[in-house]
């Protein structure tokens, strides 16, 4: 791969990104258009992130990859070893030690410092998208802070469901200003979103690319009697017993008996490295 | 008992070799060589380099080697190196009037300067199956004419010349390039007929199909369908002038509609363009097809509301190498969003009291 540049990009394509990250840090959660390269990996797979991380990335950087809060999921493996083979950084799983963290569907449990930058994969990054399928008109909504639209869905939704019917890439505000799709994440790690560290968003097959910097006021989108709760399911880590950590759910047998598991791994193996021991835990280490 | 999950790069890189396996097949048969699927499978070479956008017949026999055959993983092989090739330039467009044709046909003309030359096609093929190609491929040389060696006039210049067909607008300006700046709407149609010619061959003739079916009809006669090879020349600055760097292949296709005229036109037909890569005709008539129904806007006529029309839609779902992606993409793990469904609708439920109804009821 030695034929590649650095972390695989052109210099003029970084430089191009590198702008687009600028801007989006200039007007937070503001999607900058970006002319997204063809990736040799699919779009849809992290070819945002993987672009933002190569135009982030310097040799000096340490990176960690996570996908559903985990380092060993096959596709973060696959963007690890991406950036391993194409710019020969140093990579770890450990949070703490990364500089630079690439994410799809979670927010670190370890709160993250100013000295890090979280990269996520995104989707579909127009939160207004499946209230209005169209470009065209949903630039104009965010341009007019025209977000109605939002508020009835959400109100629907209550009238509905007696809740918010939504668990994941629950919309926020960011800065009183633009109405921003957080990717989809748990809506539990929504509260997150104010933190320490660089956020950037790339969105590859949909050509933007948005950022929240740090210290900036992000609300999750609600109603004064309908309060925003970040929710996870109501039981302990039962590998390290951590009550505050979003969970997975394993299920363990034909009987459908079920575990519940840190889906941050990296937290949950520091948690038993410290001596923290769930219902379960002997048993599995 | 659960185990943490563990064992993910093993497991690809196990993945990967049992593929590599896979795709060679019983190796008892002979190995397929590039020139084999270059000279063999040369309508399949022809759709990588068209919907990869990059002309190179040896580069996309070898992607559909290595592909295994499935066009579209081979057109995202090419594409991605694409994307690392420096540019150096641009050519001069190419003049098709020029074009060295193996095939040219026109639909509205009987005959015309140039004539009517079949060429190699299924056209008038029975299909019935030759299992003599079973045993063996070998054929005995088709007899050939002599060349004609004088340009072909495209048959819409008649047309023009009588001024019953709509002018297209002369224009210098460089046309832009969807590979190099985002996506923005509306496009022009310089955008719209790049989109179009390295569009999924499938998509566009869906599209294309549905106006035949009435959903933004708009009586598509093929004026011309030329097939052939045309001189790419490029303006080398040290010389100051052009000179010729190679040749292509390309199919080319003119479509001539009706139009009744509006206000400001008076009655005349109207025009489709189709431009594609290699001998690719179903997608260049497509690809006419389609331009022709993108372009209700500039003619005066009405938007149906057919999909063919839309530019947004027809533009934002054209590419195949974004759809597939996308759409595998759900086979990843998404199980931190489906917990938080999970819980979500168990909330719902408990709130709802249905389950209590359920559990009374059994």
């Amino acid at each position: 791969m030695s034929d590649y540049n650095f972390a695989y990009l052109d210099e003029q394509t970084k430089r191009m990104i590198r702008r687009a990250i600028l801007k989006g840090l200039a007007v937070p959660g503001y999607q900058v258009p970006f002319a997204s390269r063809e990736m040799p990996m699919p779009y849809g797979w992290g070819t945002g992130g993987v672009q933002v991380s190569a135009a982030t990335l310097t040799p000096e950087d340490t990176f960690k990859v996570i996908d559903q809060g985990s380092d060993d999921t096959t596709n973060a493996v696959s963007i690890r070893k991406f950036f391993e083979k194409t710019a020969g950084v140093a990579v770890t799983e450990e949070t703490e030690q990364a500089s630079v963290i690439q994410t799809r569907h979670r927010i670190p449990e370890a709160e993250l410092t100013e000295d890090q930058i979280l990269v996520y994969q995104v989707p579909i990054p127009e939160p207004l998208r499946f209230l209005e399928p169209r470009e065209t008109e949903t630039r104009k909504m965010h341009s007019l802070e025209e977000y109605g639209l939002m508020h009835v869905k959400l109100y629907e939704d209550i009238s509905q469901h007696g809740a918010i019917a939504t668990s994941y890439a629950y919309p926020v505000k960011v800065s009183d200003r633009y109405v921003m799709d957080p990717s989809p994440i748990p809506k539990f790690d929504n509260p997150k979103l104010e933190m320490a560290a660089i956020q950037l968003f790339g969105a590859g097959r949909e050509q933007r690319i948005y950022a929240v910097p740090p210290y900036t006021k992000v609300v999750s989108l609600d109603f004064e009697d309908f309060p925003f709760e970040a929710t996870k399911a109501d039981h302990a880590c039962d590998l390290c017993a951590a009550e505050d950590s979003y969970l997975d759910e394993v299920i363990l047998d034909d009987a459908g008996n079920r575990m519940f598991v840190c889906s941050d791994t990296d937290y949950c193996r520091g948690r038993r490295e410290a001596g923290h021991v769930g219902r379960l835990g002997e048993e599995a280490a | 008992m659960y185990v943490a999950v563990k064992g993910g790069e093993r497991a690809i890189e196990n993945a990967h070799a049992w593929l590599a396996e896979e795709r060679r097949g019983d190796t008892s048969v002979a190995e397929l060589s590039i020139a084999q699927i270059r000279e063999q499978l040369s309508l399949a070479v022809n759709r990588v380099m068209a919907e990869g956008s990059l002309y190179d017949p040896d580069l996309a026999a070898l992607a559909i080697k290595q592909a295994r055959g499935d066009l579209i993983e081979a057109i995202f092989l090419i594409r991605a190196y694409r994307t690392t090739l420096p540019r150096f330039g641009a050519t001069e467009p190419v003049e098709t009037g020029d074009m060295a044709c193996d095939r040219r046909i026109s639909a509205t003309f009987k005959d015309a300067p140039g004539g009517q030359v079949l060429g190699p096609t299924f056209d008038y093929t029975h299909r019935l199956l030759d299992f003599k190609l079973a045993a063996e491929g070998e054929v005995p040389a088709a007899p050939a004419a002599e060349p004609r060696h004088e340009p072909t006039p495209h048959i819409t210049e008649f047309l023009q010349g009588e001024d019953i067909i709509q002018r297209e607008p002369e224009s210098d300006a460089t046309p832009g390039d969807l590979t190099r700046e985002p996506m923005s709407y509306p496009a022009g149609r310089d955008i719209r007929l790049q989109s179009l010619t390295r569009g999924d061959e499938g998509f566009v003739l869906g599209l294309a199909y549905s106006t035949q079916r009435g959903y933004a009809r708009n009586h598509a006669f093929v004026g011309e369908l030329r097939i052939g090879t045309v001189a790419v020349e490029m303006e080398i600055p040290e010389l100051g002038f052009a000179i010729e760097i190679g040749e292509v292949e390309l199919t080319e296709c003119e479509t001539v509609n009706q139009f009744a005229g509006s206000k400001t036109e008076p009655p005349q037909f109207t025009r489709g363009y189709g431009l594609v890569f290699g001998q690719t005709e179903r997608k260049a008539i497509s690809m006419a097809l389609v331009d022709r129904a993108l372009r209700w806007r500039e003619l005066g006529e009405d938007f149906l509301g057919a999909a063919a029309q839309d530019e947004e839609f027809v533009l934002s779902h054209a590419d195949n190498i974004q759809a597939t992606g996308f759409l595998e993409h759900i086979k990843l793990p998404h199980y931190v969003d489906f917990q938080s469904e999970l819980e979500l609708v168990r909330k719902l439920r408990r709130e709802a009291g249905v389950d209590e109804v359920r559990e009374a009821a059994e």
